[in-house]
């Protein structure tokens, strides 16, 4: 073999290889439609000055016994007076609503099924649109699920206040999942993504701060480079307890090339009890590095070609904890309806931030702020309905 | 180093299925059918908590819950 010959074989030549490898393999049982059903959601998150909360519904019917339609109808309204709002424009509040639909169309065609999806997202500054292609089949006795997809988004960025302000960016995504039973009581899933991202990717709103005198800063626009491409992986397990009840258990690991690199860790107990109700808790952590190009405080103005302060950016990590309870009624009593379910669930995170400062402090000297840490409350109503 | 593992996942998962009959039987899958065992359990609620982390984490997909999998249907 000439010696350079395996470095040749790129990563996306590799990812390919495997691609190719697994349709290859894919042979067996026909998959089967989703479940039909309706939810009717109310969501609320309360943290770091931001409220956003609002109204979901999703609606899943099947046609005959090969086609599956959705639609889904979201909306986020949200009253912002958060820390990043504050340091540009001191205490004020904006308010806004996103209103996000989607629709799938899933065609089962003898062994396969297809997937089909739109989204579209509206904000008064932030278009989306959403393009998805997906394809699933069982195998090996049913034992095995292999599922790739493909998505593709554009994105027209406007300013609040800046009529002449347009840009646009496109993402497409690549993603390969397998799911496996490995006993009776234990499955588990490989989930593999790829994203990259082109175009104008800032915060139009968000700037930077720098150091004017020694007592004092600036601020000025940030500049992200113009592509993004990030991979993540993941792997997941559930596991049926003897006396029903499930443990799940979820890893994954995250980087991109704008250095960040990323991991999360989520363990998992689902217990049902009285017939009717389940419970479940979870503990879920996360951790990442900074982007190569983010700073709390910056030398001076320009101080590089790409200039971030956003703390979504920056070296932190949050911890969550949470709840939820489920009630089951109108189970088998015949009709339209096969059951329902009224389900509350509650989440509570805390985020710590290791290198962005809370510069609305402003009695200390810039870059001696105390480090900026929140907690969130995230509350979920919702009752289901299968057909 | 993440691509290493991946591959590496992917083809010892891959090979795993291939090499073997299919040692659960359809009549040991009750438990895998509960629905306490489904990754997707509630799709909306599932998407809405995804979109509260992707919106305030650097890290983003293989978030998961595209359901299938437990070959119980």
């Amino acid at each position: 073999m000439v010696p350079g010959a395996v470095v040749v074989v790129t990563k996306l030549s590799r990812l390919l290889l495997v691609l190719g490898f697994l349709i290859a393999t894919i042979s067996g049982n026909a998959a089967v439609l989703p479940f039909e059903r309706a939810d009717v959601l109310y969501h609320s998150y309360t943290g770091g000055g931001i409220n956003i909360n609002g109204p979901a519904i999703l609606v899943r019917k099947s046609i005959g016994d090969s086609v599956s339609v959705s639609a889904k109808h979201y909306v986020d309204t949200i009253s912002s007076a958060s820390i990043d709002i504050e340091v540009i424009l001191g205490a004020s509040t904006y308010e806004e609503e996103r209103v996000e639909n989607a629709f799938t169309f899933d065609y089962l065609n003898e062994k396969t099924l297809m997937s089909f999806g739109y989204t579209n997202s509206e904000e008064n500054d932030f278009l989306a649109d959403t393009f998805s292609f997906g394809i699933s089949q069982d195998m090996f006795g049913d034992l095995t699920t292999v599922s790739m997809g493909y998505a593709h988004g554009s994105n027209t960025v406007g300013k609040t206040g800046a009529p002449a302000f347009a840009e646009t960016s496109q993402s497409d995504n690549f993603n390969l999942s397998l799911a496996q039973v490995l006993t009776k009581d234990l499955i588990m899933s490989a989930a593999l993504d790829v994203t990259t991202d082109a175009g104008f990717l800032n915060n139009p709103y968000r700037k930077v701060r720098y150091i004017d005198t020694p007592t004092t800063f600036l601020l000025e626009n940030e500049v992200y480079p113009k592509t993004r491409t990030s991979t993540a992986i993941a792997m997941r397990a559930r596991y049926f307890l003897p006396y029903r009840a499930a443990l799940h258990a979820e890893y994954r690991l995250f980087q991109d090339s704008w250095d960040i690199k990323g991991n999360n860790i989520e363990l998992g107990y689902t217990h049902p009890f009285m017939d009717d109700w389940v419970a479940e808790a979870h503990f879920r952590t996360y951790a990442q590095t900074k982007a190569s190009f983010y700073n709390d405080l910056f030398p001076y103005s320009n101080a590089q070609n790409f200039l971030a302060r956003d703390k979504e950016l920056s070296t932190f990590n949050n911890n969550t904890i949470g709840f939820g309870i489920s009630y089951e009624f109108a189970k088998g009593e015949g009709g339209f309806i096969d059951k329902a379910s009224v389900n509350f669930k509650f989440d509570h995170i805390q985020f710590n931030y290791k290198d962005f400062r809370d510069a609305t402090q402003t009695s200390f000297t810039p870059g001696t702020e105390p480090l900026y840490k929140f907690s969130a409350n995230v509350m979920q109503l919702f009752l289901s309905v299968w057909f | 180093m993440l691509h290493k593992i991946t591959l590496s996942l992917l083809i010892l998962l891959s090979l795993s299925a291939c090499s073997l009959e299919p040692w659960v039987k359809p009549y040991e899958r009750a438990n895998l059918a509960d629905p306490i065992m489904s990754f997707s359990q509630d799709p909306l609620s599932q998407g809405y908590i995804h979109h509260v982390y992707q919106a305030r984490e650097g890290a983003r997909g293989a978030e998961g819950g595209s359901g299938g999998g437990c070959g119980c249907n």
